[in-house]
């Protein structure tokens, strides 16, 4: 009998703003694009209603990266909801890359409501550059894993 | 603890055939404080919606979570069955299994197990939902059109004529756009000034239609059913009031070297000037980059002549704010810039013109009213080249277009068929790539042109345009179907350039928070059910700002948009989206770094008074947020140190759940 050896598969969480990413992703969806199924979308209203605590919390909990992505710079729904997203994630993802959660497992990305190829794409490269850096062992919660 | 009902849909095959339904329903079963989770063919279908309903009554449901397609499709639908059956809206979430799971994955396994985490992360957030009740916030009764070619025009009369007052505001000093420099019209050949001049005096003559003619939209504020809008009015230095409109500034004035932007530079105008005859409003206005009196302070010929004395050197531009309830954008298109193209020699010889340039060439009000001659010599020419695709479906390539304009291969077929009925003696080619042709009596035209017409149709790109000493024009063309290399002496060459959208349309876009695609054409709601309607509520699509169209085209998705306004603007108030940020007053701090990243100005700070627990009354400064300005972003509960401020629908605590559902 042959030994099945585990792939690595990511936990990967991603946040997209309901006016663009998400429509985005619906898109890939429609048009049938694949991208691993390590990706699970969080739905917010705009990028700029991902708080840090959330990344933080999904890699507490055990996520191999999180990637956020909202609309084109000008392009916002909410006019500059997309700006502040861009702000705080810069600093949040530095000094995540400070605590050793390294730059590859975060990312912003703007993705609009007809870039439904881009979204896969993203995701293609996003879940690849997190399957290289292997398991996530720094935040995560220790009372939390399973034994 | 909720009572939680969990509805997995198969959409036929589309979530069934990736996604094991049975399965994802079993293994949601198990969750915390569902009672029942059950699975049905179409969940959206009336049966569906029946077995939802009976499952809330029969099981006093709380929450109901559906597993089915994008929530973006089909929440309202099933927010709107909860309700029915006397269940709060707000208590329904969607596991999107469809547009982000089973059209994804091909594997069954994979899908199956996706979708049972996404379903168990959509459980997770309804725990924590809570009912909530949406308010209501007045319409402005009166609609903005921006853009006064045809598409706005006929927007605008259909919105007056169902009794709503609207105000068109268009860039140029008359409306009538691109329509009024056309000659004739295809398939019909009927004259494009006799169908559509009538059509601006409607709206000009309107008593519930307001012209701002050479103005632009400023700023806009606001949101769907209560747009601020400022529109600056561009100083004419003429007082439209007073000016009557009589031609003799414009016959008087010294500066006639001006290059006329209406007949694209084919021939000059007076620095004071009114477009075209039957030009609307027609008022005249001073061109400040030419006008002698503006730049050296000599001359002043138009303010002594002037009857009316409407001339006024002094006018400043001017801005208005207006309230509406519903915006249509009706911005129209431009021939794109043939720089590029050097291989068609268009910036060597002035006899290679572009279809919109040959398009006045022809037409009696044009610079030489109406006989075809040749611009360098004035001369009748006898052969005549048209290329089409110019700058159109150039995919890949690093100039042009990569879509198809569109209204191209009928334009042409009827410039050819035109010159060939007016000057029998001509000789005309037309280089095309594939000749399209779908719309009601369009194909019957093409083929008018080349059977009855004798115009030659050659499959092919045109390689090179050489202009010649003698001032021929060689063209070097390839045979697609003969397979051989042709060289003809051509008197003109036409191009067929592609079109694209207004450069006003982008920062239009970015002022209404309106989407566009990568070709800057804005973006609709649903590509087949909504098409005039845009991504962002109250604004609305027509004409060629969203795709190229043809005039027949651009008239009906124009009524369209008006409908969908009328619509709109017949309701005294719209439901709003409860999913708005409140803020704990017993937490805030009143620091005010939320009202600083409210891009609505929602948020305000008032002194109220607390009971301590000392049993004293203290006053302090908290935030409060206005629900009806409030558009839900949560840009404030991120910035909020204290935690006090939180979205209802996309708290703190229910996307923490999601997030712990997902990485569990």
């Amino acid at each position: 009998m042959q030994v099945e050896k585990k792939e690595f598969k990511p936990t990967i969480v991603a946040f997209c703003c309901n006016w663009c990413s998400y429509a985005g992703a619906d898109l890939s969806g429609t048009n049938r694009l694949n991208y691993p199924a390590n990706v699970k979308i969080i739905r917010v209203p705009c990028s700029c209603r991902v708080n840090p605590m959330f990344v933080l919390r999904a890699f507490q909990r055990g996520a191999d990266g999180v990637i956020i992505c909202g609309c084109h710079p000008g392009d916002c729904h909410y006019t500059t909801g997309n700006y502040y997203a861009r702000r705080r994630m810069t600093l949040l993802f530095s000094m995540l890359d400070f605590l050793g959660i390294e730059r590859d497992r975060t990312r912003l990305e703007w993705v609009s409501a007809a870039e439904g190829a881009k979204f896969a794409k993203t995701m293609n490269e996003f879940v690849e550059a997190v399957t290289k850096l292997g398991e996530n062992k720094r935040l995560e919660d220790l009372r939390c894993k399973k034994q | 603890m909720q009572r939680i009902g969990v509805f997995v849909c198969w959409c036929g095959s589309n979530i069934a055939g990736t996604v094991d339904v049975h399965k994802v329903a079993e293994a949601l079963k198990s969750e915390p404080g569902v009672v029942i989770a059950t699975q049905y063919q179409y969940m959206c279908s009336e049966a569906g919606q029946t077995l939802i309903k009976d499952a809330i009554r029969d099981h006093k449901l709380t929450g109901i979570v559906v597993c089915s397609c994008s929530p973006r499709m089909h929440e309202a639908t099933f927010r709107k069955t909860a309700a029915a059956a006397g269940l709060n809206p707000y208590m329904v979430e969607i596991a999107n299994i469809r547009e982000q799971c089973s059209w994804i994955h091909k594997d069954m396994e994979v899908g199956t197990e996706k979708a049972i985490i996404l379903g168990r992360a959509a459980i997770a957030k309804v725990h924590l939902n809570a009912p909530l009740v949406a308010g209501e916030s007045p319409v402005v009764k009166r609609a903005l059109v921006i853009g006064g070619g045809i598409a706005g025009i006929q927007t605008a009369l259909d919105i007056a004529d169902a009794g709503f007052p609207v105000d068109i505001v268009e860039t140029k000093p008359t409306i009538g756009g691109k329509m009024a420099q056309i000659d004739k019209t295809f398939p019909t050949l009927d004259c494009a000034a006799c169908i559509l001049t009538p059509k601006m005096v409607d709206a000009a003559q309107h008593d519930k239609i307001n012209i701002y003619a050479y103005s632009e939209v400023a700023e806009v504020k606001g949101f769907v059913g209560n747009f601020s809008v400022k529109i600056k009015q561009k100083a004419r230095m003429v007082d439209p009031v007073k000016c009557t409109g009589c031609g003799l500034c414009v016959e008087k004035c010294p500066m006639k070297k001006v290059p006329n932007e209406f007949n694209l530079g084919m021939d000059k105008r007076s620095a004071i000037y009114i477009p075209f005859a039957q030009a609307v409003p027609k008022v005249a206005t001073i061109d400040p980059t030419a006008c002698l009196k503006m730049k050296t302070g000599k001359c002043g010929l138009c303010a002594t002549v002037c009857e009316a004395g409407a001339i006024d050197y002094t006018q400043q531009d001017s801005f208005i704010e207006e309230k509406y309830g519903a915006i249509v954008v009706a911005t129209g298109y431009n021939p794109i810039n043939l720089d590029q193209f050097d291989e068609f020699a268009y910036n060597q010889s002035p006899d290679v013109v572009t279809s919109l340039e040959f398009e006045r060439l022809t037409n009696a009000a044009g610079p030489t009213a109406g006989t075809l001659l040749r611009p360098s010599d004035g001369k009748h020419p006898h052969t005549l080249v048209f290329v089409q695709c110019v700058g159109s479906r150039c995919d890949g390539a690093e100039k042009g277009k990569s879509y198809c304009s569109k209204i191209c291969c009928m334009y042409t077929a009827k410039h050819a068929m035109l010159c060939r009925e007016k000057y029998p003696d001509t000789e005309v080619y037309v280089f095309y790539i594939d000749v399209r042709t779908p719309g009601k009596n369009f194909d019957e035209f093409y083929r008018r042109a080349v059977e009855e017409y004798g115009v030659k149709y050659i499959k092919g790109m045109v390689g090179k345009v050489a202009p010649q000493a003698d001032g021929s024009l060689l063209v070097q063309a390839s045979d697609l179907i003969e397979g051989e290399q042709l060289k003809i002496k051509a008197d003109m060459v036409v191009l067929a350039a592609a079109i694209e959208p207004d450069q006003s349309a982008r920062p239009l876009a970015t002022m209404l928070t309106a989407s566009m695609d990568t070709n800057d054409f804005f973006t609709e709601a649903h590509p087949k059910l909504r098409p005039v309607e845009s991504p962002t509520a109250g604004v609305f699509l027509s004409g060629c700002c969203q795709g190229p169209k043809d005039i027949p085209e651009t008239v009906s998705q124009a009524s369209g948009a008006a409908a969908k306004v009328i619509g709109l603007l017949v309701k005294d108030s719209l439901t709003c989206n409860p999913c708005v940020a409140h803020s704990d007053e017993l937490m805030c701090n009143g620091c005010s770094a939320c009202e600083k990243v409210c891009p609505y100005g929602a948020i305000t700070y008032q002194d109220k008074e607390f009971r301590m627990p000392d049993r004293t009354t203290a006053i302090r400064r908290v935030a409060s947020v206005n629900p009806a300005v409030c558009q839900g972003c949560g840009a404030c509960t991120v910035a909020c140190p204290s935690g006090a401020m939180d979205l209802n629908g996309f708290s703190n605590s229910q996307i923490m759940a999601e997030v712990d559902a997902i990485c569990k």
